[in-house]
C-alpha cells in the first residue's frame, strides 16, 4: 500500500491518557512541533477507573507535576467536586491531597487545554506501527496507511495495547471503557525488537445513584477549607457533592464464594499479573477469607450523571453475580448497575529496558510512559508522561536529560524504581517507597522543583515568578520571627489558654512555633503591625520549616552522605564484563540496566556492596589511565 | 558503603603478637582520638636520662583535649608516637596503656587522616578498644577498606589495583562464610525475631500512613511505645550477652578437668606456650581455679583449670574443688584428662557420669608410659567424645588438641578466622546502634510525635539488625504490608 505523509513533527505521543496529555503539552510548551493521537478522542483524559486524583504518594506526585509546569493539578483544580487533604492526624511529610473529580469536565477541560496550545496537534487515529531507521525512531505509521514523520516518539499506550476484557466466562479484545484496542502495534513493537509481557488491573461495576438508599451509608464529606493542588492557585471552588460509606458482609462473600469459579481471575484465563493493592473483591474474599467486611466508599463520577463508582470491589464475576453480590450490601439492595466490573489485560514493557530519561535503551528517541512502562494510578502516568516529554524535547534540542533524584522528588523514586528495581505487578507509588520521606513533602514541591524546570524551559515566567516571591515571602518572614521577641507579660496568657507552658525571659516569635500547640495564626494575637499578609501555601511553608528543622536536618545529612555515589558518572558505553572482579551475576544485571551513577548501580539487586567497591576502584583505575 | 565517612579496625591480626593496633581513617579520625585517649606525661627527659615519674596519672596531669576535639591542647602532634591512656569515656573505665599516633592526611596510609592506636596484643583490649571507637561515631571498616580508600585516594601505584581487587573480594566473601557460620545458631535465630517484632510495628506504621482511608485498626502512641520498648529490651538483652563475655567476647569456655597429676597445668601451659601454672606432682596443687585468656587457632579461648575434684577434708582445697565443679559446669567444651600409666577409678569414673552429653575431648595423656587404661572404655562411657592420646610432657598430640578446639567451634570448616572476632565487634556496634535508635523512637512515640519521624528510627533498627544477619531491607515491609492487609482502590 502506498503510503501518504501526512505531516512532520518533532514529537509524536501515541495516547492521550493521562501520560499522553502531560508528554504532549510539555513538548509542545518546550517549543517541539507536537502531535498527540488517540484511538478515540472522547477518551482525552479520561478516567476510567476511580474519579479521583490524589491520595497519598500520588497527591504528592501532582503537586510535582505542576510544580514543574504539568496540567493534571491546574486540571483537578478546575473540575473537582469535593477535595480533603488526608492524614491531618500525622506529619507535614504525608499530608496528602486528594479530590473526587467530574469525569467528564476532567476530560473536556484537558482537551480544552489541549486545543488550545500552541505547537500541539490532536488527531483521532491509530498508530500501527513505528517508523525506524538505523536505530532510531523517525516516525509513525496509522491504520489508514498515512505516515507522519517525528524526530522523537513517546508512546503511552494505557491498557490499549492488546488490551483484553475479562467478565465472568467472557474474554474480548477491548480496549477500557468499551473503546477499541490496539492489536497490530504490539506485533509491529514486538518485531523491533521489544520485550512485551502482560499486565491486569480491573475496575468495578458504576450504578445509578437514584437506585441507592444513602440512609443506610455514612456520608463522606470534603474539607471546609480547601487546599488547591495547583501552586498557580490561591483559591479554588467548593465542594459540590458527599461520598458514601457502607460494608460488605457475610451474605456478600457467601454469593462471591458460592460463584469463584465463574471468576475469570481463578479460572484461569486471566495470565497477566495484576497489583496486590488493588485486588478484586474475589481476590480480597479469596486472600483474607478471616475478614468480615470489607468497606467500599460510593464515589459520584460527575455532577452531570448520575452513575456512581462502587470503590474498592472490582472484580472480573459474571455479570448476574455482580448483581447478586452488590445488593447485598447495605444501601445497594436496590442498585441498578449501568456498566459492569470488569477485569482488563494489556501489554506493556519491562521498565528495566528504560534508562532513567524514560528513552527505550534499544531504540533511540523513542520514549515510553505510563501503563505501558508498568504502572498503575493516573498519577503515575502523568508524572512519567511529563518526563518523557521533557526528555523527548531536550535529546532532539541536544541537551542532557532531566532526571530527578530519589532525594529530589517523588518523581525520581517512581522512576528510579521502575528502571532500576523493574516490577513484577502494575507499580504504585507510597510514601514508604520515597526513603527521603521527610523532605519529599507536597508544600515544597514547588521550592525542589520549579527553578529546575524553568531553567529548562518548561515552567512559565509567571510561575517561576511566583515561585521566587513566595520563597522570598518564607524567608523575609522566618527571619522576622526569629528576630521578633515577646516578654512573659506579653505571652504569657496566651501561652496559658493555648494550653501550653509559660516563658521566663524575652522569647522568639519562631521558638513559640516550634511549640505543637501553636500554629502561625495563633501568633496573631501576640504579633505586631509587622506582620504581613501570607497565601497559605506560604504559612504551610513557613511552619513546616519553623516546627521540624531537626528532623528536615537530619535527612539532609542522610542525603548528603550518599550523594558522594550518586554524584559518580557511569558511562552507557562501559561494558562491565570488562571489569575485572565483578561477580558473572553483577555483570549481567549492571551489562542490563547500565545505570547513570554508582549510586544507582547500588540500588540494583543482584549488586553487592563488594561488586560497588571493585566498580570504584575500576573507575580509580580508569581516571589515572588518562 | 559511604566514601567519606570514618572507619576504623584492628589491623594486626588478632590473637598473636604482643602488639595490636587499632587503626581509624577519616575526618572524625582525630576527634574520636580526643575522646577516649589521653596522654600521660609519666615519664620524661631530664639531662639526658629519661626519668620516672612515680605517681599513677590523676585526672589532673591528663592533657585532655577540648570538647570539640580541635588539636589545640591535645598533646599529639602530627606523626609523632605519644603515650598514654585509652579511657571509656562512656563509663570512666580505664581499657589499656597505649602509645598513639597521628597521621595528618594527605601524608597517611589512606591519605586521610589516620590514627592508630597501639595497645597490648590481647584479644579483649583489642576488642575493647575498637568497640570504643566504633561507639564513639567511627563505622567498622570492611574488609580490605584502608587499602580501597588508598587506592581511591591515588595513595598506591596503579598496578596494586589488581591486588586490591582481590582483597576486596576475598576478604569479604570469607568474612560472609565466617559471619554465616557464627550464625547458625542461637544469635542469629534471636535477631530474626527480634526483627520479625519489628517488621510488625513497622507494616503496621507503613499501612497507618499510605492507607489512612482503608478499614484498619489505627495505630496507638500507647502501642508503640510497649511494642518497641519490648524489641528493645530484646535487644539489650543480646547487648547484655555480649558484654558478659561467653563465646561473642572472650570466646569460648574451655574447662579442663581430670583427676589430680593427671597432666592438666601442663596442658594448659603447653596450650599458653609458657609456664604459668605450678606444676608439681603433688596431688591438690593446684588450689584454684586457674583463668587463662588464650587464643587456639585464632579462636578466643577462656581456659579454666580445675583443681581436681576428688574428696578432701582439706578446707582450701576444697573451695578449689567447689570452683572446679562450677567452672565445669559453665563450660561450653570439657576437656578431659585420663591418665595412661593408671588404671581409671572412682573418680574418673564419676567424671564421665556428670560429662554425660557435653561436648567433650577426651586425652589420654602419658603415652609415653606403660599403657593401664583401655580407651574402648573410655569410648563405651562416652560414645560422642573426640579422643586423642597424648603425651603433653613430650609435646605430643598438643597439634591434634588445637585442631579439634578449632573444628568443634567451626566445624571443621573455617581455617582461618581472625574475622570472627571482627564480625562480634561488628555485632556489637550494630546491636548498640539498633539499641539507640529504639531509644530515639520510644521518645519520640512518648511525647506523640508524627509517625513518619519516627518511622525513621525504627526503620533504622530494623535495617542494623539486619545488617548483621546479612538480610536487606529492600521491599520487605512493603510486601508485608500486602501480605497482611486487605487494600484496595
Amino acid at each position: 500500500m502506498e503510503r501518504i505523509l501526512m505531516g512532520e513533527y518533532d514529537v509524536i505521543v501515541v495516547g492521550a491518557g493521562h501520560a499522553g496529555c502531560e508528554a504532549a503539552l510539555a513538548s509542545a510548551r518546550m517549543g517541539m512541533k507536537t502531535l498527540m493521537f488517540s484511538i478515540n478522542l472522547e477518551a482525552v483524559a479520561m478516567m476510567p477507573c476511580n474519579p479521583s486524583i490524589g491520595g497519598t504518594g500520588k497527591g504528592h506526585l501532582v503537586r510535582e507535576i505542576d510544580a514543574l509546569g504539568g496540567e493534571m493539578g491546574k486540571n483537578i483544580d478546575k473540575t473537582f467536586i469535593q477535595s480533603k487533604m488526608l492524614n491531618t492526624a500525622k506529619g507535614p511529610a504525608v499530608h496528602s491531597l486528594r479530590a473526587q473529580a467530574d469525569k467528564h469536565k476532567y476530560h473536556v477541560e484537558m482537551k480544552k487545554t489541549i486545543e488550545q496550545t500552541p505547537n500541539l496537534d490532536m488527531k483521532q487515529g491509530e498508530v500501527t506501527d513505528l517508523i525506524i531507521e538505523d536505530g532510531r525512531v523517525c516516525g509513525v505509521i496509522t491504520k489508514t496507511g498515512t505516515y507522519f514523520t517525528a524526530k522523537a516518539v513517546i508512546l503511552a499506550t494505557g491498557t490499549f495495547l492488546r488490551g483484553k476484557i475479562f467478565i465472568g466466562s467472557s474474554a474480548y479484545e477491548s480496549g477500557p471503557n468499551g473503546l477499541a484496542a490496539s492489536t497490530e502495534l504490539a506485533d509491529n513493537l514486538k518485531a523491533h525488537g521489544m520485550n512485551l509481557r502482560r499486565f491486569k488491573t480491573g475496575t468495578p461495576a458504576r450504578c445509578l445513584g437514584s437506585s441507592l438508599d444513602y440512609s443506610k451509608m455514612e456520608p463522606q464529606y470534603g474539607d471546609e477549607k480547601i487546599v488547591p493542588f495547583s501552586f498557580m492557585n490561591d483559591e479554588v471552588g467548593e465542594n459540590q457533592a458527599l461520598c458514601w460509606l457502607t460494608y460488605t458482609n457475610e451474605e456478600t462473600h457467601k454469593v462471591i464464594r458460592a460463584n469463584f469459579h465463574r471468576s475469570a481471575l481463578f479460572g484461569g484465563q486471566i495470565e497477566g499479573i495484576g497489583p496486590r493493592y488493588c485486588p478484586s473483591i474475589e481476590d480480597k474474599i479469596n486472600r483474607f477469607a478471616d475478614k468480615e467486611r470489607h468497606q467500599t466508599f460510593i464515589e459520584p463520577e460527575g455532577l452531570d450523571t448520575d452513575e456512581m463508582y462502587i470503590q474498592g470491589l472490582s472484580s472480573s464475576l459474571p455479570e448476574d453475580v455482580q448483581e447478586a453480590f452488590y445488593k447485598t450490601i447495605p444501601g445497594l439492595e436496590n442498585l441498578r448497575i449501568v456498566r459492569p466490573a470488569y477485569a482488563i489485560e494489556y501489554d506493556c514493557i519491562d521498565p528495566q529496558d528504560l534508562k532513567l530519561s524514560l528513552e527505550y535503551r534499544t531504540i533511540e528517541n523513542l520514549f515510553c510512559a505510563g501503563q505501558f512502562n508498568g504502572s498503575s494510578g493516573y498519577e503515575e502516568a502523568a508524572a512519567q508522561g511529563l518526563m518523557a516529554g521533557i526528555n523527548a524535547a531536550l535529546k532532539i534540542q541536544g541537551k542532557n536529560p532531566f532526571i530527578l533524584g530519589r532525594d529530589e522528588a517523588y518523581i525520581g523514586v517512581l522512576i528510579d524504581d521502575l528502571v532500576t528495581k523493574g516490577t513484577n505487578e502494575p507499580y504504585r507509588i507510597m510514601t514508604s517507597r520515597a526513603e527521603y520521606r521527610l523532605v519529599l513533602r507536597q508544600d515544597n514541591a514547588d521550592q525542589r522543583l520549579t527553578e529546575k524546570s524553568y531553567q529548562i524551559g518548561l515552567a512559565t515566567e509567571e510561575r517561576y515568578q511566583r515561585f521566587l516571591a513566595k520563597k522570598e515571602a518564607v524567608a523575609a518572614e522566618l527571619a522576622r520571627l526569629e528576630e521578633k521577641t515577646v516578654t512573659p507579660a506579653q505571652a504569657n496568657d496566651f501561652l496559658e489558654a493555648k494550653g501550653t507552658s509559660a516563658i521566663a525571659g524575652r522569647v522568639s516569635l519562631a521558638e513559640l512555633l516550634k511549640r505543637p500547640q501553636i500554629t502561625y495564626g495563633d501568633l496573631a494575637e501576640i504579633d505586631d503591625e509587622t506582620r504581613p499578609e501570607l497565601s497559605a501555601h506560604e504559612i504551610t511553608q513557613l511552619e513546616v520549616q519553623i516546627k521540624y528543622e531537626g528532623y528536615i536536618q537530619k535527612q539532609q545529612a542522610q542525603i548528603a552522605r550518599h550523594k558522594k555515589l550518586e554524584n559518580r558518572h557511569l558511562d552507557e558505553s562501559l561494558d562491565y564484563s570488562q571489569i575485572e572482579g565483578l561477580r558473572i551475576e553483577a555483570v549481567q544485571k549492571l551489562n542490563q540496566i547500565k545505570p547513570n551513577s554508582v549510586g544507582q548501580a547500588s540500588r540494583i539487586s543482584g549488586v553487592s556492596p563488594a561488586d560497588i567497591n571493585v566498580l570504584l576502584v575500576y573507575l580509580e583505575k580508569k581516571k589515572r589511565g588518562q | 558503603m559511604y566514601l567519606d565517612d570514618t572507619i576504623a579496625a584492628v589491623a594486626t591480626a588478632m590473637g598473636e603478637g604482643g602488639i595490636g593496633i587499632v587503626r581509624i581513617s577519616g575526618s572524625e579520625a582525630l576527634p574520636i582520638l580526643g575522646k577516649v585517649f589521653c596522654s600521660v606525661k609519666k615519664s620524661y627527659v631530664k639531662g639526658g636520662q629519661i626519668e620516672n615519674d612515680a605517681e599513677m596519672p590523676d585526672a589532673k596531669k591528663l592533657f585532655l583535649p577540648d570538647a570539640t576535639g580541635e588539636t589545640i591542647g591535645l598533646p599529639i602532634e602530627n606523626r609523632r608516637l605519644t603515650y598514654g591512656i585509652v579511657t571509656d569515656n562512656f563509663t570512666g573505665e580505664m581499657i589499656d596503656e597505649v602509645m598513639a599516633v597521628y597521621m595528618k592526611g594527605p601524608h597517611s596510609y589512606t591519605a586521610e587522616d589516620v590514627v592508630e592506636i597501639q595497645c597490648h596484643g590481647s584479644i579483649v583490649s583489642l576488642r575493647k578498644i575498637l568497640a570504643l571507637v566504633l561507639k564513639n561515631g567511627a563505622r567498622l571498616a570492611e574488609p580490605g577498606e584502608f587499602t580501597k580508600r588508598a587506592f581511591l585516594n591515588g595513595r598506591l601505584d596503579l598496578s596494586q589495583a589488581e591486588a586490591v581487587i582481590d582483597l576486596i573480594r576475598a576478604k569479604s566473601d570469607k568474612t560472609f562464610d565466617v559471619a554465616l557460620d557464627q550464625l547458625e545458631g542461637k544469635f542469629s535465630k534471636k535477631i530474626k525475631e527480634i526483627r520479625a517484632d519489628l517488621v510488625d510495628i513497622l507494616v503496621n506504621i507503613t499501612v497507618n500512613i499510605d492507607y489512612p482511608d482503608e478499614d484498619i485498626e489505627v495505630i496507638t502512641y500507647e502501642n508503640l511505645v510497649s511494642g518497641l520498648t519490648g524489641v528493645k529490651t530484646k535487644v539489650d538483652a543480646m547487648l547484655a550477652t555480649a558484654d558478659t563475655g561467653r563465646i561473642i567476647r572472650e570466646g569460648l569456655n574451655v574447662a579442663i578437668i581430670g583427676k589430680p597429676n593427671v597432666g592438666k597445668s601442663s596442658l594448659m601451659n603447653a596450650l599458653l606456650k609458657e609456664t604459668r601454672a605450678i606444676v608439681t606432682s603433688i596431688p591438690g596443687t593446684t588450689r584454684d581455679t586457674i583463668e587463662e585468656a588464650v587464643t587456639i587457632r585464632n579462636i578466643p579461648i577462656k581456659l579454666t583449670d580445675t583443681a581436681g575434684i576428688r574428696q578432701t577434708d582439706d578446707i582450701i582445697e576444697k573451695i578449689g574443688i567447689e570452683k572446679s565443679k562450677e567452672s565445669f559446669n559453665k563450660a561450653d567444651l570439657v576437656i578431659f584428662m585420663v591418665d595412661n600409666s593408671t588404671p581409671l577409678n572412682a573418680e574418673d569414673y564419676e567424671i564421665m557420669e556428670n560429662i554425660g552429653d557435653r561436648k567433650v575431648i577426651v586425652i589420654i595423656n602419658k603415652m609415653d608410659l606403660d599403657s593401664k587404661v583401655q580407651r574402648t572404655e573410655v569410648e563405651a562411657r562416652l560414645p560422642k567424645a573426640v579422643i586423642i592420646e597424648a603425651s603433653i610432657a613430650n609435646d605430643m598430640g598438643i597439634d591434634r588438641i588445637e585442631e579439634e578446639v578449632e573444628n568443634l567451634v567451626y566445624g571443621g570448616e573455617v581455617k582461618q578466622g581472625d574475622s570472627m572476632m571482627v564480625t562480634n565487634v561488628r555485632h556489637k556496634a550494630l546491636l548498640e546502634e539498633a539499641s539507640q535508635s529504639l531509644a530515639d523512637a520510644i521518645g519520640m512515640a512518648q511525647i506523640g510525635e508524627a509517625l513518619e519521624f519516627l518511622e525513621i528510627d525504627v526503620n533504622r533498627a530494623y535495617e542494623v539488625l539486619g545488617q548483621i544477619i546479612g538480610e536487606a531491607v529492600e521491599e520487605d515491609i512493603i510486601n508485608e504490608v500486602f501480605a497482611r492487609f486487605c487494600l484496595g482502590k
